[in-house]
């Protein structure tokens, strides 16, 4: 027990902006997207994330904007294990044919409104995978998408961003 | 001549002979007649080699048949049998009941190529979903690949139990956190599952067929998006196989950037899979703790290779990005910062008995069942088997570099777990000696065309174990089949092996400790 509380004391808080990682950007999109969430969403944000045939990059980075570092839940951001609670579908990758139905039940049993993000290039348009027998291209082509993060993957910082652009809308 | 090599001759005289144009020329190949594919695996077991991929290619182009081809391994060996069936009788005798992972990799190449293994147990297809119609093939050369494809009815048959008290849970394919897509059945009476049926595929993007209409080099950044968490390891294993094809040699700069890359990834996986194993025992310390180590080691990647999981770094001929003196610095610096926050957390790791009480005796997978699956990577090495391409098929730069692998016998959680601990104070530990050897020079060479009808492979031990490409050129030089075996494709089975008798809330930290891939499984 010694060794654990001497690790979280000798960690402190890592979250940003602090040595020797200073992002000052984090904070900026933080403050603003805290102020909408607090506005729109009673201060707190319940993302559902669906991944429809992404190549589990765009989940890697995702799991990023939860750690310590870019601390999401500071802005009430928060992911939820199912769509009936959800505000937003982060929805990754092309949608892939065995994956078409599994994403647009998601969408339905998600209680409006709802916002959908389409995360990375292949959510946005296809990518490199495009359109084919397998996948059907940018997630648009089977739910509505209010907002799109572009990257192969998009950055933490990006996706911060990403959502605060989908919120502020 | 190999042991393996040996082996075949010996039993088959004659009657195999030796395929021309397969590159390396270390990797034997040998054509055997069609009725006698089997024997040559029988007789292959019996020389205790392992199964490492089967896989089928059109060939009705080069004006053959198709070509049913399966590669094995015993210890530095790999050897490649193949045999061909004609286009009006697309059948070989299946390899199931001599190694079990050919129980996928048959149905696989039923469903996609639509090649049909004669006495394999199970004829559900594989990746195919039940709703694609039934003569829908993509590998095949005829299959235009730019059509979507129509849906039919169709249900999927489960294994099923019956029993007082038993029930059934049925998860996914969305999971509750954020993981990619895949279906679990499990059948339980109480908390104890007697039954665990994977159904994937819920992620197949057509990769293998995508491939064919690329060009060589453009097909490298669909290799490096395969599996999004092993881009390094895949475009290695491509542009190794892409090389090996070609006669490229990459300069000797590039193949230690190449494994620097490598090690790197394998450390940052690591981490964050060692996080995620102790956030599943609800020990969520040590979830941030590790995801903060990974956080500034891809931060570090950013910046000295531009992308944090250095994606499109390496590609046939050599790699993208250099490192100069500061980075050398800056590598060094962070090594050493790493390593003693490191091993501040693998103590607290060791020390917490309920930790311990969650990790250990949980989801073990036995050595001899290990064996049997042909497991490869950390899954393996958890459960006595002494398997890592960088030590028993040495790609170079590593047939220069002393590597030590950490091989545990009790096939639990926490097994897989202390794998991962030592490997990433190996890695560590590699890195520096890179640093330090790390020769002069260009990091590119050009690749020539390759020639027509040829075939390239590859093994290269990425951090989930050995990712397997083997490529082959058509008569216009061009892709003719790109196949990709992912270390997902043989460990998934160990999955479903080990669940046995544990409970069902075990479930999510036995896959955790697993963590195979979906994408670089279902392609």
């Amino acid at each position: 027990m010694i060794r654990i509380l001497g690790q979280i004391f000798r960690t402190g808080i890592v979250t940003e902006p602090l040595p020797p990682v200073t992002d000052p950007e984090i904070e900026k999109i933080g403050v603003e997207l805290g102020k909408i969430i607090k506005r729109h969403f009673r201060r707190s944000l319940a993302i559902r994330q669906v991944d429809a045939g992404s190549c589990n990059a765009c989940e890697l980075e995702i799991h990023a904007i939860n750690n310590p570092i870019y601390n999401c839940e500071r802005f009430g951001i928060h992911f939820t294990a199912s769509p009936r609670f959800a505000d937003m579908l982060l929805v990754t990758g092309p949608v892939s044919h065995n994956m078409e139905i599994a994403l647009r039940r998601t969408y339905n049993a998600t209680p409006p409104p709802k916002l959908v993000v389409a995360v990375g290039d292949c959510a946005c348009t296809g990518g490199i995978f495009g359109e084919s027998y397998a996948s059907l291209g940018g997630i648009e082509k089977v739910i509505p998408v209010d907002a799109r993060i572009p990257g192969c993957p998009p950055t933490p910082t990006a996706l911060l961003q990403g959502i605060l652009k989908a919120v502020g809308r | 001549m190999s042991k393996l090599e040996e082996t075949l001759r010996s039993a088959f005289g004659e009657s195999a002979t030796q395929i021309e144009g397969q590159q390396p020329s270390s990797i034997a190949a040998f054509l055997v007649p069609r009725e006698r594919f089997a024997e040559a695996a029988k007789a292959l077991k019996k020389e205790y080699a392992l199964l490492a991929a089967e896989w089928a290619t059109d060939e009705t182009l080069l004006g053959k048949g198709f070509g049913i081809y399966a590669c094995y391994r015993k210890e530095s060996e790999y050897l490649i049998v193949k045999t061909s069936a004609p286009a009006d009788d697309p059948t070989f005798p299946s390899l199931t009941k001599k190694f079990v992972p050919a129980y996928r990799f048959e149905r696989q190449i039923s469903s996609l190529m639509g090649v049909t293994a004669i006495g394999h147990p199970d004829q559900r297809p594989w990746i195919k979903h039940e709703d694609w119609p039934e003569d829908a093939w993509p590998l095949r050369k005829s299959f235009d690949a730019s059509k979507s494809l129509p849906r039919v009815p169709g249900e999927y048959r489960w294994i099923r139990a019956e029993g007082e008290g038993v029930y059934e849970i049925p998860v996914g394919p969305v999971h509750a956190g954020i993981i990619e897509p895949g279906h679990f059945r499990f059948q339980a009476v109480g908390e104890d599952i007697i039954n665990l049926e994977e159904k994937l595929g819920y992620v197949h993007k057509g990769i293998e067929k995508r491939f064919e209409a690329f060009s060589w080099h453009e097909a490298s950044r669909l290799a490096a998006r395969t599996s999004g968490d092993t881009t390094v390891a895949h475009s290695l294993a491509y542009s190794q196989a892409v090389e090996a094809l070609t006669g490229c040699i990459p300069p000797d700069r590039a193949l230690w950037l190449r494994a620097l890359f490598l090690e790197r990834e394998r450390i940052a996986n690591h981490l964050g899979d060692l996080g995620a194993i102790c956030n599943d025992v609800a020990f969520a310390i040590l979830l941030y703790q590790f995801m903060r180590l990974k956080e500034m080691f891809l931060r570090t990647n950013l910046k000295l290779f531009g992308h944090r999981f250095m994606m499109d770094r390496i590609v046939p001929g050599g790699t993208t990005f250099d490192i100069d003196a500061d980075g050398v610095t800056t590598i060094l610096s962070e090594l050493d910062w790493l390593e003693k926050e490191f091993e501040r957390l693998v103590v607290i790791y060791d020390e917490n008995s309920s930790v311990e009480d969650r990790v250990r005796d949980t989801g073990i997978l036995k050595s001899e069942k290990a064996r049997e699956l042909c497991v490869v990577g950390f899954v393996a090495r958890a459960s006595g088997l002494n398997l890592d391409c960088r030590i028993h098929h040495p790609f170079p730069p590593y047939d220069r570099i002393n590597v030590s692998i950490p091989i545990l016998v009790s096939g639990d959680v926490h097994a897989r777990a202390w794998v991962r601990v030592e490997e990433v104070r190996d890695s560590m530990r590699i890195i520096r000696e890179i640093l330090k050897t790390l020769p002069d020079g260009e990091i590119a060479a050009s690749v020539g065309s390759p020639m027509p009808d040829r075939a390239g492979f590859a093994a290269v031990e990425g951090w989930r174990g050995e990712v397997i490409y083997w490529v082959q050129s058509g008569l216009k030089g061009e892709i003719n089949r790109c196949m990709v075996r992912d270390p997902s494709s043989v460990n998934w089975l160990g999955l479903e092996q080990c669940i046995h008798g544990n409970i069902v809330p075990d479930f999510p930290l036995c896959n955790k400790s697993f963590n195979q891939s979906y994408s670089g499984h279902d392609l």
